[in-house]
């Protein structure tokens, strides 16, 4: 099919990633409920890195972004 | 269940994700101009889609739901689901039948059945099979619109003059209208590309959970450390009845408790029923020839990439118990450490019966405690600790505790476990706003999904095995994509249906699931003896396919598993035979079905003459075949070496958790 399915899957993890990214550093909340860990800032992170590994693959494997 | 509150990210996450799935039915829509674009893909896929579009099939929200609630109530032995029950017939899947459901060119599992054997077992496989997707698709949305139901905070109340839609209701067609849009749009490839998406969010959106879990448990060793107490005492967490007691290991070995026999452990199976009843006939009868996971393999973009589309979906297969059964673990070793302050939570008790279990505790004389306790477990209308209730009315009695220490002192003491809803409370317990809205969305995206596959294979068998074959052949494609695209909405619209059914009729559904138990059971001595036999004939395999469903239907009726009453979970004829626990009974049901129908179609096709000469049966039979060469690819792209790769690894980690 026409779609890199990549394209998708690297936007939304990118997306996601950056939101929970950025309210784990900014927000200032109590982590009492994750054990004291930031865990938002920290799978943020998570996400985003596979988010924009997944959007490289897309831009390698040659097709341009889809157009709507 | 009480409502979450959910901040705003959480609701963006939701909404971007459904934005997502929406926009790729839109994207795919441009590319399906005939009915193989949009029932088969036209085989046009890569491998590693497919493989996780092929795994994700599986991994439905009930699936992650019930895993978790099988590792709370049996521990690591759970794992057997993956590495028995699924890894070695991926594999044999993969290596020895793909080359013959993607070589013949066959379009559906049912369409295989009718170039190997005859109309006669296609239209039993076809039939059976449409009403099975159906009702798997409500199930799964019904679950959804419950779910969503008790925990979203907005209550819906609509009136249109003649119909009026409450909470579930909106929720409900809401979600359908979803999988409505993308299905219809992208038609086979939507619901792929939307499985593979649903793949990641769920190991990314559990992934953090298992970790916060593990983490407040101590670590991977001292959940174990906890799990061998629970296996000594299980009936302190109400896991089992009094006065049943295991081996320490029985909730964190694999293996030692399953070959010392059924009474040594939670499951009450021995490892015969276990290796033949669910790693051979169980779970190559579901891998094997189930539709809904073939299809993605057939969509693959050639033959290699399909047969390298099982091994692929392997891979996580094998490490999935990490991520779906642990929960379960964690939960039960959290549940015996007292300073966790957690339970599983126990079924679901009205208000009303809660006001009234205070206003008798607040009655009740702590000089009489039987009185007390009666009164109260009447009151709640559950199995209750009585040690507790006592120490609540003591407590009570001492000093007057307000309404709501009360009512959690009543919640701690119900005597019974909802263990379906382990993995939610896990979630509600260590995620904050955020982290939330991603595993909550993962649980959707898998009910959805849930609904969009089972949607896609009905489509196709409709469309091809049933509309084509009987009602109207010889159309042209334009016609049957047109139809393909009716049926889908079709298929939405008898969900629906079903979900309405489940949700009023729980034993209707248990008795649907039953059936569809016995049909499903034998089928795979079917192909086993149509792929790797000539002399197989049709009228051996009607009959014997016919036998098979039958002798389960006979074996159900004339055994029962220990604990349950005669009627619908067996013996409604006479008892013959009790199993210990309906787990066994299962297994060996399916041991007996497939015995039956390969032994029927057996004889009968050696009584019987062949209606296809050897011509008609290349491509179709192993012997009759020729075998492909792979020569010309890669070493480390042959089915047959990553197999064994495979089967090396599932079996060391066999090992490790012996």
């Amino acid at each position: 099919m026409g779609l890199d399915i990549r394209w998708p899957i690297g936007l939304m993890f990118t997306l996601i990633g950056a939101l929970l990214a950025i309210n784990g550093a900014l927000v200032k909340s109590d982590h009492a409920i994750s054990l004291g860990v930031n865990i938002n800032l920290i799978w943020g992170i998570v996400l985003l890195v596979f988010g924009v590994f997944m959007l490289l693959g897309a831009i390698k494997g040659g097709k341009n972004p889809p157009k709507a | 269940m009480q409502p979450i509150h959910l901040a705003w990210i959480d609701y963006t996450i939701l909404l971007a994700y459904v934005a997502f799935v929406i926009g790729i039915g839109w994207m795919l829509s441009r590319y399906m101009k005939t009915s193989a674009d949009f029932l088969t893909s036209a085989r046009s896929i890569p491998t590693w889609v497919t493989g996780l579009a092929f795994i994700s099939a599986n991994l439905g929200a009930l699936e992650l739901v019930g895993m978790a609630a099988s590792g709370a109530k049996y521990g690591i032995s759970t794992a057997h689901f993956y590495w028995v029950g699924a890894i070695p017939a991926m594999i044999f899947l993969a290596v020895f039948m793909m080359p013959f459901y993607y070589g013949s060119k066959a379009r559906s599992v049912p369409e295989y059945l009718k170039m190997r054997f005859d109309e006669r077992v296609r239209a039993l496989n076809s039939v059976a099979f449409a009403v099975m997707t159906v009702f798997a698709s409500g199930i799964s949305i019904n679950a959804l619109a419950k779910l969503l139901t008790n925990l979203l905070p907005w209550q819906f109340n609509l009136n249109f003059g003649f119909i009026h839609l409450g909470s579930y209701d909106s929720y409900l067609w809401i979600c359908s209208g979803v999988v409505l849009v993308y299905v219809l749009k992208g038609g086979l490839t939507s619901a792929i590309y939307t499985e593979v998406l649903q793949f990641f969010m769920i190991v990314l959106g559990f992934a953090p959970v298992v970790y916060l879990g593990l983490k407040d448990a101590g670590g991977w060793h001292a959940m174990n450390h906890s799990l061998q107490a629970v296996a000594v005492d299980p009936s302190a967490l109400y896991l089992k009845d009094a006065g049943i007691s295991y081996a320490p290991d029985a909730w964190t070995s694999a293996w030692t408790p399953v070959l010392a026999g059924p009474a040594h452990n939670p499951m009450g199976v021995d490892w015969f029923a276990m290796i033949f009843g669910l790693g051979f006939v169980l779970s190559f009868g579901y891998w094997c020839t189930n539709f809904l996971v073939v299809q993605r393999a057939m969509a693959a973009k050639n033959m290699t990439a399909a047969r390298n589309t099982p091994l692929v979906a392997a891979v996580p297969k094998m490490f999935f118990p990490f991520l779906v059964i642990v929960p379960g673990m964690i939960a039960a070793a959290l549940m015996s450490m007292p300073d966790k302050n957690y339970r599983i939570p126990p079924p679901i008790v009205a208000q009303a019966n809660y006001d009234q279990a205070i206003a008798a505790v607040k009655a009740a004389n702590p000089a009489d405690p039987a009185a007390a306790v009666a009164a109260v477990g009447t009151a709640l209308g559950k199995k209750i600790d009585n040690k507790r209730i006592e120490s609540l009315v003591a407590a009570e009695a001492g000093g007057k505790l307000t309404d709501t220490e009360i009512k959690q002192g009543l919640y701690n003491s119900i005597a019974e476990n909802d263990y379906d809803s382990v993995i939610l409370s896990l979630v509600k317990k260590y995620c904050p706003a955020g982290l939330l809205g991603l595993a909550l969305t993962a649980l959707l995206a898998s009910f959805m999904s849930g609904m969009a596959g089972n949607v896609t294979a009905f489509n196709t068998v409709f469309t091809y095995d049933l509309y084509q074959a009987y009602f109207a052949p010889g159309k042209s494609d334009r016609h049957y994509f047109l139809t393909g695209k009716v049926i889908t909405v079709l298929g939405i619209i008898l969900s629906i249906a079903c979900a309405y059914f489940a949700k009023q009729y729980n034993n209707a559904m248990d008795i649907i699931q039953l059936v569809f138990g016995f049909v499903n059971a034998p089928l795979f001595a079917t192909f086993l003896l149509g792929m790797f036999w000539k002399r197989a004939t049709g009228t051996g395999a009607f009959i014997g396919l016919f036998c098979g469903i039958g002798s389960s239907a006979l074996f159900h009726a004339l055994t029962i598993a220990q604990g349950n009453a005669p009627g619908v979970k067996g013996g409604y004829i006479k008892v013959l035979s009790t199993f210990p626990s309906e787990m066994a009974q299962n297994f060996w049901l399916a041991a007996f079905a497939f015995t039956v129908c390969f032994t029927f179609t057996l004889v009968i096709s050696l009584a019987t003459k062949s209606q296809k000469t050897d011509a008609d049966l290349k491509g179709l039979v192993y012997s009759l075949t020729p075998k492909i060469v792979d020569n010309n690819i890669p070493v480390y792209q042959r089915p047959a070496v990553v197999g064994i790769v495979l089967l090396i690894v599932c079996l060391i980690l066999n090992i490790i958790f012996w």
